[in-house]
């Protein structure tokens, strides 16, 4: 039997059309926008400014505190702007335009393809070099990679776990990029594993990927005796930092706790590919892995692409936007947001873009609720969905707190699971974000 | 953008399963009892079913047209199962009039008084039925003759025969055991196949539209409290399995104990709920008046279900426990 997390879980429709397209490098787009701030944490502040020619992997924006992470220029060209631009969400925020020529790269930055294994950095100096090439974390939650990295006093870590799951259907960058650059991958796990200065990594890796699986371990022999890949039962959350620890070592993070608070870190596949270019070709976080995929897609693709390229360059290369198109999903479609402005560029945390038709992409109408308990069984926290969102929708923030709302990991399962259609997620988010606000200003 | 996109907030897919989807799997799964007791007991179990289905559908949907006014829900199959349930639970010789009368109070008093679908605390077909039985006694508990011999239901025989002097093991050698199975005897129609109710909790277990907690809740603790009280006295009870094939324990626990509406929602509660009405439907049966107490015990525990819901929480990730 295949471990996997403890409570709950759902198992959606995988539908990992784009799966057998190798990555491809995207053609370089006419103009990026890139903004300044990609990450969660405090915005940087830019550091070029109107008519300056910048070059590719050049500082653009420098971080303003601790929880914060830099941005590079990730292409050549002559900044047309720094200004307001309208993003995916469409909300207004600052990033720096550049109308693109042909790279010319910054000093210092290996563009050979020479694959470097050998790490002689010390941890602080590996963490140095993380923090200046701007990485967060890539599954999507864009935290800074160098903050998960400094180890507060008086926790200790020892494992690193290197998220391979790729729990969310459609999504195929992570599996395309084990299967590429696997060896890139495990050398980036050995050198996060040296700057948090643990002995023991663990991969996991669902067992719908078994070829990954496979992969993997056979590189991990050559290059990472320290790693063991685990294949895991396919269930969705199981990507999620919390559901993947307790699956890979049986350890709970506490309510309210972090990661450490069980001794563990967990990094995403796409990040340790991430910092092995930082810290071995000295290569900033300038382009990622964007599968662009939807069941009218003409072609399905998994892009090499340069962070600022607007969304809609990487549809038009795909083929256009199908006829049928009602929703476009940054992410995959548990957990990624609907894009209001196809002009948003794609930032660090830009796993996917995958067009739903109009027809799936329609909720259902809501029907009452029959007490079927499927959301409470599906809950992967051991919540009760029913309950936090009638709390919410009655404003009664105690007992909503008193409920754990703030446990919510926001994964959807009660939502998909519910027969009557209900919007079960929508209300508890209301409900958590009030109740944290309460929570804070208790504090203050 | 000449394209308008929908924008909202994840999830952005649903899972396959709907009300009415779930409603029909357990028409499905009520399919085979159905077909069993017409060819038992003959066509009139059809016009019993269709009264009660359609009397049923009908209460629901003018009471919400003219009484409550609020939006039709008589489309997604739940009054269907509640009619199909109703008839399950009644005698093939009852009068029709007396069926469209339990459809009423089932779903006029037991299910829309308290605002429909979602909202009522007890199960309707039981209220119905049990509003019958009070009613109409005699008409509740004259079951039809299977063969020649009795038109008693197994369990009234066997209650009389022993109240009469008779040992256990006598009793039990004029148990035919195959009939228990197949559904040769009497009884109300749809509870008379064991094998017939099997298959079809097969086919919820398989569909995934209930979970095993409820029915092996119900089912083990009707053995367990049987069982025991066989081996310490074998005289004078009978055996688990007699208990477990007769009377509406399985149509109790697999169909209308597990009523999404009327039961726990966490699967610790549901395992409470179902052993508490497997242990009333027990004492109903052994010390009771009433030969059967399923119904009983389904109702005494729907009461139960708020508090059970109150005090019995989910286990959940990362609890901390309190020093």
């Amino acid at each position: 039997m295949l471990r996997t997390f403890p409570i709950g879980g759902i198992h959606p429709q995988e539908n990992k059309i784009s799966r057998e397209c190798r990555i491809e490098a995207m053609p370089l787009p006419e103009t990026v926008t890139i903004p300044l701030s990609q990450h969660i944490g405090s915005p940087t502040e830019a550091v070029v400014s109107k008519g300056m020619r910048v070059r590719t992997g050049q500082l653009i924006g420098r971080s303003t505190g601790f929880v914060s992470a830099n941005v590079h220029a990730s292409v050549t060209g002559t900044v047309t702007g720094v200004d307001t631009f309208v993003d995916a969400a469409g909300l207004r925020r600052v990033g720096v335009t550049i109308r693109t020529e042909p790279d010319e790269w910054a000093e210092g930055i290996d563009t050979d393809d020479r694959i470097v294994r050998d790490c002689r950095l010390s941890a602080q100096e590996i963490v140095a070099r993380i923090a200046a090439a701007g990485i967060v974390g890539m599954g999507g939650a864009t935290f800074p990679t160098h903050v998960k990295l400094s180890i507060p006093a008086g926790k200790k870590v020892d494992v690193l776990i290197i998220n391979g799951v790729e729990c969310e259907p459609y999504l195929t960058d992570d599996y395309r990029i084990m299967m590429e650059r696997g060896e890139e991958i495990l050398i980036g796990a050995r050198i996060l594993a040296s700057a948090l200065g643990v002995g023991r990594i663990l991969i996991g890796i669902e067992n719908n990927k078994p070829d990954a699986v496979e992969a993997l371990s056979r590189l991990a022999g050559v290059v990472a005796p320290e790693a063991e890949v685990v294949p895991l039962r396919v269930k969705y959350p199981q990507g999620s930092e919390k559901h993947l620890i307790a699956a890979l070592t049986g350890r709970q993070v506490p309510s309210g706790g972090l990661p450490v608070d069980v001794g563990a870190v967990v990094q995403n596949v796409g990040t340790a590919l991430a910092v092995y270019e930082a810290v071995q070709k000295n290569r900033p976080l300038i382009e990622r892995v964007v599968t662009v995929t939807g069941p009218s897609v003409l072609r399905q693709a998994n892009l090499r692409v340069r962070i600022g390229t607007p969304m809609a360059r990487l549809i038009d290369y795909c083929g256009g936007l199908p006829a049928d198109t009602g929703k476009v999903i940054a992410g995959g479609p548990m957990m990624g947001r609907a894009v209001a402005n196809l002009e948003a560029p794609v930032v660090k945390g830009t796993s996917a873009l995958l067009i739903l038709p109009e027809k799936e992409a329609r909720r259902t109408t809501a029907q009452t609720c029959i007490r079927c308990g499927k959301c409470v069984s599906v809950c992967p926290m051991g919540l009760e969905p029913y309950l936090l969102s009638r709390l919410a929708q009655k404003a009664v923030w105690d007992e909503a707190e008193a409920h754990h709302v703030t446990d919510c990991i926001e994964c959807g399962s009660c939502s998909w699971r519910c027969p009557s259609g209900l919007p079960l997620l929508d209300h508890i988010r209301v409900g958590k974000t009030e109740v944290m606000r309460i929570i804070r200003s208790r504090k203050a | 953008m000449e394209k308008k996109l929908i924008v909202s907030p994840s999830p952005h897919v649903h899972g396959e399963q709907s009300t009415a989807r779930l409603m029909l799997d357990v028409v499905i799964a009520l399919l085979p009892a159905l077909i069993v007791s017409t060819w038992v007991f003959g066509g009139r179990v059809l016009a019993v079913t269709a009264v009660s289905v359609l009397a049923c559908v009908a209460f629901e949907y003018l009471i919400q047209r003219f009484l409550l006014r609020g939006p039709l829900t008589v489309t997604n199959w739940s009054a269907i199962v509640t009619g199909l349930l109703l008839a399950f639970n009644l005698p093939v010789s009852i009068p029709l009039w007396m069926v469209a009368v339990g459809a009423a109070v089932a779903i006029g008093v037991g299910k829309m008084t308290f605002g429909g679908l979602g909202k009522n605390p007890f199960n309707p077909a039981l209220v119905g039925r049990v509003f019958l039985l009070l009613s109409f006694p005699v008409a509740m508990t004259t079951f039809p003759a299977v063969d020649a011999a009795t038109g008693a239901t197994p369990l009234s025989a066997v209650k009389g025969m022993l109240a009469s002097g008779m040992s256990v093991p006598e009793v039990m050698r004029m148990v035919e055991w195959s009939d228990l199975w197949l559904g040769f005897r009497s009884g109300s129609f749809g509870e008379v196949s064991a094998l017939a109710l099997l298959l079809g909790f097969v086919w919820l277990l398989y569909r995934r539209v209930i979970t095993w907690h409820i029915p092996v809740a119900v089912l083990g603790s009707v053995a367990v409290f049987t069982g025991v009280l066989w081996l310490c006295a074998p005289d004078r009870f009978m055996g688990p399995l007699f208990h477990l094939l007769t009377g509406g324990v399985l149509l109790g626990a697999i169909y209308m104990a597990t009523d999404y509406v009327t039961s726990p929602m966490t699967a610790r509660g549901m395992v409470i709920y179902g052993i508490g009405i497997g242990v009333i439907t027990v004492l109903i049966r052994l010390w009771g008046q009433y030969p059967e107490g399923m119904s009983f015990a389904i109702l005494i525990m729907n009461a139960f279900v708020p508090l059970i819901d109150k005090y019995v929480r989910p286990r959940r990730f990362g609890a901390i426990k309190k020093a």
